[in-house]
């Protein structure tokens, strides 16, 4: 299989929208769409799943929860009890507090250590030389290309039909 | 969205006009206003870090405070820099849950804000422990003592876990906004910039899936940080809340403190917003509407922590406690009525104004409103805090708290490292969200409310 792809480049974000669909009608492979900035209903135009990610919310926060109580009872009421006002060693309604922040730390690091894990961002990651104007004002509609002959004409007809400012075929290393 | 009511962004900004301008005081050397600001910025801080010195090694008799008054402007200082704060949370996390679209041209900045108020804050609680070496035994970790723990039932202790926390989410939910943008400028940069900016974007590229995982990370946090930002000034209230000093133990506290926090942070948002507006030409992104939104939560919030001061007045009176009473009377006619006039004259009075149109639609009132906003906040904490603790319960410890040249040098300082962390932010990381203000654009230049097919 060769490995090229075919990139379109858009300045509208309607038009991708619209892109997507006519590639998905003639039978064309959307591999990736890169962006500047989020653009709505893509999920479904690219079938991503829905992401899991509010589980680990949860899990975390679930877990600083009972971290937070179960330390503070073992620390305040078992391990050494210290009488303080006369107040009861297990009170914890003044327990709460910590125990919420706890909650809310243990969710807040594992919705961001798990997004970074998920999409595999880390500051040693390499990332090679970056499609043109991506990052600034540009849509960038990666197709697959499986047969180097027939489809990059039609490609690259649908995509400039469809809006594309700039069509570039791609060399994969 | 944009057919009836003016834009937010000036009409015929386009998403590369937004990457150009945003990017470009990164990329070219500072304006000499920027040189000034941070030579002034930065000589206050040197005041600040002379002055925290000096009273490390010499200890705390260097400040004001004596047997009667134990917490003056260090507490005081304390409790208005985490307010402070508030208004960034508010406007990152509680706007984005509101779907407030306004809040994308101003939320990096108000965040940097929250971040750098919290630094500010927590230095106070620190340098008050006398010795601040030992800064870590508030935190509960197993020592050479028994182990012996710290008291969960302190409201004190509580702050520790309240201001870390809040510290920590604010840090990584900026940053996890930061991240687009930082690939944005990595793409523009070459060198050793283009290292720096690729290490700190974290390798992102901005594709289909990681934009979708992304949005749904923002939103979860906003929706912790939301109910965070209620407990932070709610426990920091319950510094005085639990305690037995009248002017203090006010049931009112929790909900008083969270909104005056939300009113001075949103002071602070203004000031800093329309002198950033000017200094780096951001008037195209931070519009009247911007300006107008802000005046309108200033009002409110300003009306609230009026109503919460009539019922601290109120509740003094009708509790029958004579001590009650006396406090209040004397918070307002005795020799702190000044400090009293002052917080009433710029917290309610003053922000009344802004519903005049004319006031409104003047930069300049509403920038001295807001200057004055975060002096009565100020004085607010001052007056509760000194106000409370000078008129003991016997007559005879009665004293009057004057602040030390020391003290009034902290404070100076906490001021300079919040403008010299503000000003090299401006300088070295984009200061608007440049992919949410892609997506609020004029629908004909690409944003992201241009729905509808006419490809």
């Amino acid at each position: 299989m060769s490995r090229r792809q075919m990139v379109g480049y858009f300045e509208e974000e309607s038009a991708v929208l619209h892109a997507l669909r006519i590639c998905r009608e003639r039978g064309l492979e959307t591999l990736d769409v890169v962006s500047p900035f989020p653009i709505h209903g893509l999920d479904e135009a690219l079938g991503i799943r829905r992401t899991r990610l509010p589980w680990l919310t949860l899990a975390g926060g679930l877990a600083g929860l009972a971290l937070g109580l179960a330390a503070q009872y073992w620390s305040s009421a078992s391990d050494w009890p210290l009488d303080v006002g006369g107040k009861p060693f297990d009170s914890f309604p003044a327990f709460v507090p910590v125990a919420f922040e706890l909650t809310i730390l243990g969710a807040g690091l594992c919705t961001v250590f798990g997004l970074l894990g998920r999409i595999g961002l880390h500051p040693w990651r390499r990332v090679g030389p970056t499609r043109p104007r991506t990052s600034d004002d540009r849509i960038a509609i990666v197709l697959a290309q499986h047969d180097a002959r027939v489809e990059p004409r039609e490609m690259r007809q649908v995509m400039l039909e469809c809006g594309a400012v700039e069509v570039v075929e791609e060399e994969l290393p | 969205m944009v057919s009836s009511t003016p834009p937010l962004i000036a009409h015929d900004t386009r998403p590369r006009d937004v990457t150009r301008d945003v990017c470009s005081p990164l990329e070219r050397k500072p304006k000499a206003l920027w040189w000034l600001g941070l030579l002034v910025a930065g000589s206050a801080l040197l005041l600040g870090v002379v002055c925290v010195a000096y009273q490390i090694r010499v200890g705390i008799g260097t400040w004001g405070l004596d047997r009667t008054v134990g917490w003056g402007f260090d507490i005081t200082n304390f409790v208005f820099w985490v307010g402070i704060g508030h208004a960034g949370t508010l406007i990152s996390a509680v706007l984005l849950l509101f779907r407030q679209k306004w809040r994308t041209s101003i939320n990096r900045s108000a965040e940097a804000m929250t971040i750098f108020a919290v630094i500010c804050a927590g230095l106070f609680p620190v340098i008050h422990m006398g010795r601040p070496w030992l800064a870590f035994w508030v935190f509960p970790y197993p020592n050479g003592r028994g182990p012996l723990w710290v008291n969960f039932r302190s409201a004190l202790l509580w702050d520790v876990f309240a201001i870390g926390t809040y510290f920590t989410i604010s840090l990584l939910f900026w940053y996890v906004g930061l991240i687009p943008d930082l690939a944005t400028v990595r793409d523009r940069a070459r060198g050793w910039r283009r290292k720096v900016y690729g290490w700190l974007s974290l390798g992102w590229t901005g594709t289909a899936r990681s934009w979708s995982r992304y949005e749904v990370a923002c939103a979860l946090l906003a929706a912790l940080a939301t109910p965070l930002v209620v407990s932070v000034h709610s426990v920091v209230s319950s510094d005085f809340a639990t305690s037995v000093i009248p002017g203090w133990h006010a049931n009112v506290f929790p909900p008083y403190f969270v909104i005056g926090a939300v009113f001075s942070g949103f002071g602070m948002v203004l000031t800093l917003m329309l002198v950033a507006r000017k200094v780096m030409g951001y008037e195209r992104y931070i519009t009247h509407s911007h300006i107008l939104a802000m005046c309108k939560v200033l009002v409110f919030t300003g009306s609230i922590v009026g109503l919460a001061y009539a019922t601290e007045l109120f509740t003094a009176w009708y509790s029958g406690s004579a001590y009650e009473q006396f406090t209040f009377a004397n918070r307002m006619r005795g020799p702190m009525g000044w400090a009293y006039g002052i917080m009433v004259g710029c917290n309610v009075v003053v922000p009344q104004l802004l519903w005049l149109s004319r006031v409104r639609h003047s930069v300049l009132a509403v920038f001295v409103i807001s200057l004055l906003v975060n002096v009565g906040m100020w004085f607010e904490r001052f007056v509760i805090i000194v106000g409370s603790l000078e008129r003991d319960f016997l007559p005879s410890s009665w004293t009057s708290y004057v602040p030390t040249p020391v003290e009034l040098g902290t404070l100076i300082g906490s001021f300079g490292l919040f403008f010299t962390l503000f000003l090299l932010f401006c300088r070295y990381l984009p200061m608007i969200s440049m992919s949410e203000v892609k997506t609020v654009l004029a629908p004909e230049h690409g944003g992201a409310h241009s729905h509808g097919d006419h490809a």
